[in-house]
């Protein structure tokens, strides 16, 4: 036990931990709507409730089909992705092509409806969701107390996102998105199925969210408000990263997190409002964000 | 020629953007191994014809048949792999992408497409510039990779749209050397152009569009005799 700046270590890493674990849903979730966004023109307010869903979906599956957390990592997103598409194909081609806020207003009902629904057959007490027993305790690292679920979400998450980044950025699929956001007409006139491949981007973004869920359930609560919890903090990331970004919506959800974590240690009356500073902050002098394009 | 049949048959073709009605009943053909070139003033429906025989426009009516095929209701995906390919006039180049994967993105629709030691022995700039950010590229080099990257794909029908637009004397030579090129490897070819001297070097035969519609054509031919006809059509 040491101390910084009149800090004990263990309090100044512990919030430092818990800051990055923030931060990893923060990636997570601002890739996701960074992704959709940059693809669909859709500002996707129902990402908190798709989240939601997946922590639910998870929990559900361990209570009455006796599916454990590992099945459910790879289960869920593809069962909440599937639902995603079913929203694409009912309503968001028809609404994306218009003004942004058709999509964020309807993206914001479904968010209502389905945060609604779970509330009436669930409550809003919220539900427990044991650590899976492959990650259960811990390691004393001398300096700080660091539980084995955490580190996991912390090194999972980080994968998940470069592999994302990597898929978008480096691979041939990746370029058919690039080009598709940049002049959808033209990519779709060299032969390749555009309308498809909206339907399966909107899929994979709301498929993440999912994950994010499935991960945050041994950690938060499984509740029906946790995703309009988390989303406006990731709503924020994502103006701060820049909008349509992937490498910004990353970064800038690990940093933030982490900022978020610190401020608890060293002003922790600033730490609900400190993320909404900086956006404020990078508005006024980067309105594009640190790392968006300007068109 | 005349037995020659038709590997492109547009017949009454009629397009719209929202509510503007461009155009009136195009009706014209390309058959095999020609260069074939749309000529007009500005605005009066060249390059929305490229565009609805692409099927890139928000509404279209008539036929538009390739090889004997109707197209006239595909999606442009589908018509792109029925083996046409189009190079937009405003180039299309992806600024997010590099030059090799602008090069790559158009997926090969049908074999026969040219590999890609063909494409840079007709444009040898393109191999130096492969990972540069495709919009940083000069307007020509920029044109060269519009054209390249159509040759991949195995389509048998390009569409040029005013490919020596903005560009310097030497690079339309270059472009004009590369489209006889193209022609001499069986390719056929439906240019639009406004800069007529050029079409003239590389061109069998002429349409000249008024009003959304076809009003004349020429063969090469009948060029010369008909100069001061096609003087009046172009207001040149």
């Amino acid at each position: 036990m040491f101390e910084i700046f009149g800090i004990p270590s263990q309090a100044l890493f512990g919030q430092l931990l818990i800051g990055l674990i923030n931060g990893s849903f923060y990636a997570l979730l601002s890739l996701g709507l960074a992704v959709i966004f940059g693809m669909l023109n859709i500002i996707n307010f129902a990402h908190g409730a798709q989240y939601m869903m997946g922590a639910f979906a998870a929990y559900l599956l361990l209570q009455y089909l006796g599916l454990n957390y590992w099945v459910a990592l790879i289960i869920v997103p593809v069962l909440i992705g599937a639902t995603g598409i079913v929203v694409e194909r009912l309503f968001l081609q028809y609404v994306r092509k218009l003004d942004h806020v058709y999509g964020l207003i309807l993206t914001f009902g479904l968010a209502l409806m389905i945060e609604g629904f779970f509330r009436n057959y669930f409550g809003s007490s919220g539900e427990p969701y044991q650590v899976p027993n492959l990650l259960l305790g811990g390691q004393n690292l001398g300096f700080m107390y660091l539980p084995t679920y955490r580190a996991w979400v912390i090194v999972f998450s980080a994968i998940v996102c470069f592999a994302t980044w990597f898929a978008i950025e480096r691979t041939r699929l990746g370029s058919y998105l690039r080009a598709a956001t940049e002049n959808p007409a033209l990519v779709r006139a060299f032969g390749i199925n555009v309308p498809r491949m909206v339907m399966l981007t909107y899929g994979f973004g709301v498929a993440l969210a999912a994950l994010a869920g499935v991960m945050a359930a041994p950690i938060y609560n499984v509740s029906p408000q946790m995703g309009s919890d988390i989303i406006i903090v990731v709503f924020a990331v994502v103006v701060i990263g820049g909008m349509g970004s992937i490498l910004g919506a990353i970064l800038t959800g690990f940093a933030l997190g982490i900022i978020e974590g610190l401020t608890k240690v060293f002003f922790p009356e600033a730490s609900n409002t400190v993320i909404f500073v900086i956006m404020a902050i990078v508005l006024l002098v980067r309105p594009a964000g640190l790392f968006g394009r300007t068109a | 020629m005349a037995e020659t049949p038709a590997l492109l048959a547009v017949d009454t073709l009629q397009a719209w953007y929202g509510e503007s009605h461009i155009l009136h009943g195009v009706t014209f053909d390309v058959r095999a191994g020609e260069v074939v070139t749309l000529l007009g003033r500005n605005g009066v429906g060249k390059t929305t014809t490229l565009k609805s025989i692409m099927g890139m426009v928000d509404q279209r009516s008539g036929s538009v048949r390739l090889d004997g095929r109707e197209t006239i209701r595909l999606s442009s995906d589908a018509i792109a792999r029925a083996g046409i390919a189009i190079c937009p006039e405003e180039r299309g180049i992806f600024a997010s992408l590099d030059v090799r994967e602008n090069l790559l993105l158009p997926p090969q629709v049908r074999p026969g497409g040219l590999d890609l030691d063909r494409i840079f022995a007709l444009f040898p700039n393109l191999r130096e510039r492969l990972s540069s950010q495709g919009t940083k590229l000069s307007g020509g080099e920029q044109q060269m990779l519009a054209i390249a990257r159509i040759l991949r794909t195995g389509a048998r029908l390009l569409l040029l749209d005013e490919p020596t637009e903005g560009l310097a004397p030497v690079i339309i030579q270059q472009i004009g050397r590369t489209i006889g090129a193209l022609k001499a490897q069986g390719f056929t070819i439906l240019l639009v152009e406004q800069n007529f001297q050029f079409a003239a070097t590389i061109a069998d035969r002429y349409y000249v569009m008024e009003h959304g519609r076809i009003v004349d054509q020429l063969s090469n031919a009948e060029l010369k005799t008909n100069m001061g006809k096609l003087h009046d059509y172009l207001g040149v």
